[in-house]
């Protein structure tokens, strides 16, 4: 039985390509209502690591519990119905670009749910109003900003009311100001829906600003360098490189004399 | 299903307390506001104020229902006191109201009147043309930059363009000559064996394919394979911003992406139709020789009769011609498509539908010229 307030488990999580392994040995927990920050440089397979954990690749070894089952193996069926309360923000938004938003917004809503689609389009308006497009719904999305997109994105994720929301590099193309009204949102729909958050990036702002708990990958040891809040790690983990991560240290040698000095 | 209730009570000093209770699922539909509506609009009340105690569970649709009830309450100016409901609630009808609705954003479709429809389309038309003879000007000018070899490209580029346009075609066009050639036998000889004259299916089978079909067939096969790949290749990196990108490098995209693939098929198209005729004739042989039990001598001494250098010359000369058009429909409606997953579909299918035209059309004013030059 998973411990109480547990809401996402990783528990020895191998992602491989064929025989080049990325990642080995993962473990870590998200706790229900937590907002989970992903970190780690560039191509080190955090994006990746979030597929694993909603189905899209397969671990070569391990397996990602959600609450107590095993969503590993979970047959595709279980999965469906379990994915139903996961709602993904891809990094490019991934709006259906022929459709309208409120089209892209109902569409999980006429799938899932028994809504006549007048209700549907209610919904959907509603949920475009929560992240701020309000009057949008018959935009395209080749017609709007990239920070609209995102948020129409977002819009969809959450158009079920997901119990969970991934994040794919939330803030990457946006402008500062865009990126602290998203985290804002993100905080307060963590808040409102009582939703469990967990997001890949490597903003430093926003990390500190929104993250409870993180987990760092490392792209040499090819596994977890650390975990624990944000602001922990900053202070007070031994990895050096996870500290020059989170404090934005150009190279090795400022933290080496600094530790000599 | 069990749902979510509303109801609304008005207490002695004025006050709309309104009710709810239960739980409230989107999958249970959603409770209209308007039960409500004539209790706001009918004698507005002093205040409205909610009451969640026996409030179960929620989701969404207690937020729009709420937000519904909020704007109603805003529209007749009725304080209201948001006291009752639950935190999140709260919250997320203050996040839904945070930004206004943009003037003007919303579009209405108005469908045109026909006259309107008319105009736009022909005006639509015109553009078109217009944009077809610019580029066919740009890649003119281009073909100039590639005769002095100035024209700025990766050779190897051009010769996978080359390898994908001609030997990865071979299998589709020998299926579709083989195919085509042993049809005509079979259909010429057919009618030509009641006139006893069995043996003349060669000259058929041999005139027809060298002098149009082998053409034709491998222009169409073409269309459908490579100007199609062409539409896509150059839209999806019209999405992707490389073309932009080479703009802004000072690279013509119509050198560098155009020009290759023009040349590309123009090459290929009359090597191709030489084998599509090839394959066309052991086709037509097949069935002369299986079918019609004709000496496979006496064949191949009717297609050397039959068939002549002109004619080959001919048709390779024609195939070149659809090689070109093909090349130019496919880059053109890639430049031309839109920056989406539709449009991109949209350039590919229009890629097919453009070349298969200019294919037939070119077909129909060789064969006068043809004819009014005697070959």
């Amino acid at each position: 039985m998973a411990a109480v307030g547990t809401h996402i488990t990783v528990r020895d999580l191998t992602m491989a390509f064929g025989s080049f392994v990325l990642m080995h040995d993962l473990n870590f927990t998200v706790r229900r209502n937590d907002i989970f920050i992903i970190m780690g440089a560039s191509g080190c397979g955090k994006s990746t690591l979030l597929r694993h954990m909603v189905g899209l690749n397969e671990p070569a070894h391990g397996e990602v519990f959600y609450g107590a089952v095993s969503f590993t193996r979970a047959d595709p069926v279980e999965r469906k119905r379990m994915l139903r309360g996961v709602g993904t923000l891809y990094q490019g938004g991934a709006l259906f670009s022929s459709m309208t938003l409120a089209e892209n917004v109902g569409m999980p809503l006429a799938e899932y749910t028994g809504l006549c689609p007048a209700e549907v389009l209610e919904i959907a308006s509603l949920k475009l109003a929560l992240v701020g497009l309000k009057g949008f719904e018959d935009f395209y999305p080749s017609q709007l900003s990239g920070g609209m997109v995102k948020r129409a994105g977002l819009a969809r994720a959450m158009a079920l009311d997901p119990e969970i929301l991934f994040f794919d590099e939330p803030s990457a193309g946006l402008d500062p100001i865009s990126s602290r009204l998203l985290d804002d949102l993100i905080l307060e729909l963590r808040d409102s829906l009582g939703a469990t958050i967990v997001i890949v990036t490597h903003e430093l702002a926003s990390i500190f600003a929104i993250g409870t708990n993180s987990v760092f990958l490392d792209v040499e040891t090819r596994t977890l360098a650390a975990s624990g809040p944000p602001t922990d790690l900053r202070d007070h983990c031994d990895n050096p490189m996870v500290r020059r991560f989170l404090t934005r240290a150009a190279d090795a040698r400022t933290e080496r004399s600094s530790a000599r000095g | 299903m069990e749902r979510g209730e509303a109801s609304a009570a008005r207490s002695a000093d004025g006050t709309l307390l309104i009710r709810v209770a239960g739980p409230w699922h989107l999958q249970a539909g959603l409770p209209s506001p308007e039960a409500l509506q004539h209790e706001l609009q009918g004698r507005p009340p002093a205040r409205v104020a909610f009451d969640a105690t026996a409030l179960r569970s929620w989701d969404s649709s207690l937020v729009n229902f709420l937000v519904h009830v909020v704007e109603r309450c805003q529209e007749s100016g009725v304080p209201m006191d948001r006291e009752g409901l639950p935190s999140g609630v709260r919250r997320l009808i203050a996040l839904a109201e945070a930004v206004p609705e943009r003037k003007g954003a919303r579009v209405r479709a108005v469908s045109p009147s026909i006259l309107d429809r008319v105009g736009l389309v022909s005006t639509r038309v015109g553009e078109s043309l217009t944009a077809s003879l610019s580029l066919l000007g740009d890649v003119t000018r281009a073909l100039g930059q590639f005769a002095r070899r100035k024209a700025r490209y990766r050779s190897v580029d051009l010769l996978l363009l080359i390898q994908e346009a001609g030997a990865e075609a071979l299998p589709i066009v020998t299926l579709i000559s083989f195919l085509v050639g042993s049809i005509f036998a079979f259909v010429g000889a057919v009618q030509l064996q009641k006139f006893g004259a069995g043996v003349y299916v060669a000259d058929l089978v041999g005139i027809a394919m060298v002098r149009e079909m082998g053409a034709v067939m491998t222009g169409i096969v073409l269309a459908g394979r490579t100007g199609a790949a062409y539409a896509a290749q150059l839209g999806t990196m019209k999405v992707t911003q490389e073309i932009d990108a080479l703009t802004t490098m000072g690279i013509s995209p119509l050198e560098f992406l155009v020009l290759p693939r023009l040349i590309a098929l123009g090459l290929m198209m009359p090597l191709l139709c030489l084998y599509s005729d090839g394959v066309g004739i052991l086709g037509g042989a097949a069935v002369a020789i299986g079918m019609l039990h004709i000496p496979p001598v006496t064949y191949f001494q009717r297609i050397q009769a039959s068939v002549d250098l002109t004619m080959l010359s001919g048709g390779v000369f024609k195939a070149a011609v659809y090689g070109v058009l093909v090349a130019f429909a496919g880059c053109l409606r890639g430049l031309q498509s839109g920056a989406s997953a539709s449009a991109v579909g949209d350039a590919a299918t229009s890629a097919v539908v453009t070349s298969i035209v200019l294919i037939i059309t070119a077909c129909g004013i060789f064969a006068v010229a043809f004819y009014i030059l005697g070959i």
